[in-house]
């Protein structure tokens, strides 16, 4: 039995399962961004896998493009976390309840 | 022999992506996540999307996961050790991740993927440079210079997030 698009779905569902599973779960903001990449990943891993097994580029060139918007919105995200922690000391979700009431 | 390898590096992402989110302290989080992101990449390998295999490891595994472990290291995380979780908050995120899984993976097996071709029956046009040249200097023009605008904009978004102006201290 040869590796087909199949496997490389189910994968990449998996991954971006547990992605969502660590989103839910955790508490800390940083930890939470992680798993949102873990997110992103499991996506291109998709997109990559109907690519080759298409035999087209689009789906690579769509990862290309993926991959700069994932870095600049990484260097964003953690920009506003450090903020926030220099405003409010903590990183911790049930602590950031400012809207909450 | 590729079906090994693809169950190999499968079981790595998958394992370790579990690790990022059970781990009880922030920097071994970083680090699965790096493992998770290195099993990724060698799906790319077995994938023959070289190019996006290599920028994997040099974007995500050589800067972000870099700048998580500068930021976890500038936030000192007081404790280090997480809570434990509340039971509650368990049960439903395993619910959902769940509901979550299954209703991708139902929309996958009700598909018609499996007559999609096999690999090899397919070219790999993924693996060479030349096709990823040509497309984005003809079809991907447009979107390669307004990716470079969008690097331009996240850089004056963290030097103005990240500055201290004077006299404005903000609202509590």
């Amino acid at each position: 039995m040869t590796i087909g698009l199949n496997d490389y779905l189910v994968l990449s569902t998996l991954l971006f399962a547990i992605g969502f599973f660590g989103v839910l779960l955790r508490k800390n903001t940083l930890v939470i961004y992680m798993c949102l990449e873990l997110m992103l990943v499991a996506t291109t891993l998709a997109l990559v896998a109907f690519s080759r097994f298409n035999g087209t580029l689009d789906g690579n060139v769509f990862v290309f493009f993926i991959l700069t918007v994932a870095a600049a919105e990484v260097a964003v995200g953690l920009a506003i976390i450090v903020a926030l922690f220099r405003r409010r000391q903590t990183v911790q979700v049930d602590e950031l309840n400012a809207l909450k009431n | 022999m590729a079906d090994i390898l693809f169950y190999l590096f499968a079981a790595i992402a998958l394992g370790t992506a579990l690790l990022v989110v059970v781990s009880k302290n922030a920097v071994n989080s970083a680090m699965f996540f790096l493992l998770s992101l290195m099993g990724t990449a060698a799906l790319f390998v077995l994938l023959d999307a070289f190019l996006l295999a290599v920028l994997l490891v040099l974007v995500y595994a050589g800067a972000v996961v870099a700048l998580f472990l500068f930021i976890i290291m500038l936030l000192d995380m007081q404790g280090g050790e997480r809570k434990p979780f509340k039971r509650t908050t368990m049960v439903a995120s395993v619910i959902a991740a769940i509901l979550l899984g299954v209703g991708v993976l139902g929309f996958i097996q009700r598909s018609q993927l499996s007559h999609a071709p096999a690999g090899s029956d397919v070219v790999a046009v993924g693996a060479t440079l030349k096709g990823y040249a040509a497309q984005l200097f003809t079809t991907y023009l447009l979107p390669v210079q307004i990716v470079g605008f969008l690097l331009l904009i996240a850089m004056l978004g963290v030097i103005v997030l990240s500055k201290r102006f004077e006299g404005l201290e903000d609202v509590k």
